[in-house]
């Protein structure tokens, strides 16, 4: 799911100077959303960039691991950005901010602390939309492979021949 | 004659379900020379086909199709269509199970002696006890070559069990090892022993771990007297006018009926869906469903009051290394009322990976609270909560409104917890959460249950035709030759992990049907 080259060719400096700022983390241009380091960056197909921002970061706000990197984020949600998901999606990211609004002053991206942020999440936990994204996350973000090892989470292991040989027991600190 | 068998065939004794206790009983029969038919709803998955990967393994064997859900037990809430974690697979459950194998305890047999009649506990003795158990017992234990039994070896600990066992010890207790497992830890039975893999719940990959699918399935085909007919989801059992069983009528994979005629029908399906198949194969003569004259299908459903503790340390632990349940306190198994409750528990290493423990912790939580637990995941120590919940007449199966992909209306659930449950619930907590501070954890962690992985007691076994749906043999009181198979004959839960006592059982029953059978009475 993760587009590891720039969109349409782009290169670094290119895609940060055609880009303005959506928040704390993310950058979008025409079409495409990006890390603020320009590190990763992902193509829109249906959805507004800046709907797709507003939506990683609620991802992140609903699960914070500050060591796990935006893309993953971005990588968990990318289901939303399709013809059939979009309009959903959207939809419940305008009530978001709506709410947001209302509540803080601003659209949700540009509420500075998270505890602001997930402040507007709780007045919204109920909500479908809420419930829908929360619920996809628990596979979407924590079923990729690639961020197991930030956990300490090792995956399959029969192909090395189990933990038999591998520490299965090599518990140090107690008896 | 020799499998396969032709559908008009009347002589054969037709199996529903192969896990726990239609997989055994099918090839007990199969070795005594009883043609047999068993008949699985889903397809056949071996060690080469199991997967280490906690999602990918429950979309190839969990059973996905529609269940509803009522109760105030939070499963209906957080999982509402999907009350239980079992197998629709050869093999049954026995594919994703953790091997824990232990024997009752006397007392447990007889719950309504022991423990007295509780308000809004349906409870019953069993018309059986542990002396008559014990010799089912032994055969089970060998069957399953399980540890700490027959010379058996105990697995080594990993590091979640010295953990666990420090705790243990620290607080006092004193029956604790890593277990009654029906897991090799040693080459024997031609399968491998333990290569302590971790992923014991999605199908041993070294067939290490007892399971019907690669142990009595193969070994009853082999006799020659079993067919193994996959994807064949039963549908409804047939009577004739005397009101004997006849035979099933099954659905292929295409969705094509089929019927099987049979000289005995008993039905192993776990305990959601036998009790489901009773009530679908209602009558004329039999309205209420099969074997019902009591109204006690699908009544008093049980599913262990379980629960689990994880504690998070200020160091490394790495418990999803090795044997996922090798090791058991069982201190806490015993009837000691002055506990504030009746029954018992024993505590259980457990651990998920870490897909499964987002979805399992605490589901429906969000925000830091939740994830600063998982941030620590390899830092946790897990333990699981099995202790006997009180049998109720409301907690059921019934059909519900809802249909599954063949139209036929589909299990409702229905659960709350007694205040047993609860009081035991609780006190299982504190124990769990003090062997974690005992060693030092930092945070713990009193986890709800998750999908029920022990289903129990909805067709359940009574002396007198008018408190349950079968005897002692597990044949159905009101049909001589209509058998219930599962765990779903359990009288009361008692505190042990079931499937060593579903095994038992059956092996128990295929002699009960043998000797019948040549005697003429069925
Ligand atoms: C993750 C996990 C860990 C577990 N660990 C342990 C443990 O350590 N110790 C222990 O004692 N128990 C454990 N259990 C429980 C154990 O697996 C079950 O108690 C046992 O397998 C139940 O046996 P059963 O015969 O009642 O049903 P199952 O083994 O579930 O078999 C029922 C079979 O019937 C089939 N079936 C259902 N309806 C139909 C139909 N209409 N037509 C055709 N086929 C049908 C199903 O597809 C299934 O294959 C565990 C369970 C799980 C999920
Ligand atoms: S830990 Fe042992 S029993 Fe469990 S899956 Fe691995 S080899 Fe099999």
């Amino acid at each position: 799911m993760q587009d590891t080259k720039s969109p349409k060719g782009l290169t670094r400096r290119e895609l940060l100077s055609r880009a303005t700022a959506a928040g704390a983390s993310f950058v979008i241009g025409a079409g495409y959303v990006a890390g603020r380091d320009a590190a990763w960056a992902t193509e829109m197909n249906a959805m507004k960039p800046e709907s797709f921002a507003t939506l990683a970061q609620m991802a992140r706000d609903i699960y914070p691991h500050d060591q796990v990197a935006d893309q993953y984020y971005a990588a968990a949600i990318k289901g939303y950005d399709t013809q059939e998901q979009a309009e959903m999606a959207e939809a419940g990211l305008g009530k978001l901010n709506t709410l947001a609004r209302e509540m803080k002053g601003s659209d949700y991206i540009d509420i500075g602390w998270e505890a602001d942020r997930v402040e507007v999440l709780r007045a919204m936990q109920d909500d479908p939309f809420f419930q829908t994204v929360r619920g996809g996350l628990v596979t979407g973000l924590y079923n990729q492979k690639e961020i197991w090892p930030i956990f300490g989470y090792e995956g399959e292991s029969y192909s090395q021949g189990g933990y038999i040989n591998r520490g299965f027991d090599d518990i140090a600190w107690i008896g | 004659m020799a499998a396969p068998f032709d559908k008009t065939d009347d002589s054969v004794v037709v199996i529903i379900g192969t896990g726990a206790g239609g997989g055994t009983l099918a090839n007990e029969l199969a070795q005594k020379g009883i043609s047999v038919v068993a008949l699985e709803a889903g397809g056949r998955y071996l060690p080469q086909d199991f997967l280490n990967d906690e999602w990918d393994s429950f979309g190839q064997l969990a059973w996905t199709d529609m269940r509803t859900t009522s109760g105030d037990w939070r499963v209906a809430k957080d999982f509402s269509n999907l009350p239980s974690w079992i197998v629709k697979a050869v093999g049954g459950t026995t594919t994703h199970w953790a091997g824990a194998s232990l024997r009752f305890q006397d007392h447990e047999w007889k719950a309504l002696t022991n423990y007295g009649a509780l308000e809004g506990a349906n409870l019953l003795d069993w018309p059986i006890d542990g002396a008559e158990m014990a010799s089912w017992y032994d055969k089970a234990e060998k069957k399953m070559n399980v540890t700490g039994t027959n010379d058996n070896p105990r697995l080594p600990g990993n590091n979640n069990y010295k953990v666990f066992s420090a705790g243990a010890k620290n607080v006092g207790y004193q029956e604790f090892h890593t277990g009654n497992m029906a897991i090799n830890s040693r080459d024997d039975q031609d399968r491998m022993m333990c290569q302590q893999t971790g992923f014991c719940f999605q199908g041993c990959k070294w067939g290490a771990k007892w399971s019907t699918a690669y142990t009595e399935i193969p070994e009853g085909e082999a006799t020659g007297n079993l067919e193994v007919r996959e994807k064949a989801h039963v549908a409804r059992i047939v009577h004739d006018d005397s009101g004997k069983v006849t035979g099933v009528e099954y659905l292929d994979e295409n969705g094509d009926m089929h019927m099987q005629a049979a000289r005995i029908v008993c039905v192993a399906g776990n305990s959601m869906e036998s009790p489901r198949l009773l009530l679908n194969s209602a009558s004329t003569m039999f309205p209420d469903g099969l074997a019902n004259s009591s109204g006690q299908v699908g009544r008093n459903y049980m599913r262990h009051l379980t629960g689990s503790v994880y504690g998070i340390f200020d160091k490394p632990v790495r418990m999803y290394r090795g044997t996922t349940m090798a090791g058991i306190i069982q201190d806490e198994a015993k009837h000691d009322p002055s506990r504030g409750f009746v029954g018992g528990y024993e505590l259980e290493t457990l651990s998920l990976g870490l897909p499964f423990m987002a979805a399992f912790l605490d589901p429906g939580a969000w925000g830091r609270e939740f994830t600063t637990a998982l941030d620590h995941y390899e830092n946790m120590a897990g333990m699981w909560i099995v202790g006997e919940d009180m049998p109720q007449e409301t907690n059921r199966i019934t059909l519900s409104d809802a249909e599954d992909q063949w139209g036929l209306k589909v299990a409702n659930v229905h659960y709350s917890d007694h205040t047993n449950d609860v009081a035991m619930r609780n006190h299982a907590y504190d124990r769990g959460m003090a062997i974690y501070d005992s060693v030092g954890a930092t945070r713990t962690l009193p986890t709800p249950p998750y999908p029920s992985t022990h289903n129990l007691g909805t067709n359940r076994m009574s002396e007198n035709a008018a408190d349950g749906v079968v005897n002692k043999w597990g044949q159905t009181h009101d049909i001589a030759n209509l058998f219930v198979s599962d765990g779903s004959q359990f009288t009361t839960g008692a505190a042990e992990n079931p499937t060593l006592t579903i095994v038992a059982l059956a092996i128990r029953q295929a002699d009960h049907i043998a000797r019948e059978m040549s005697a003429g009475n069925l």
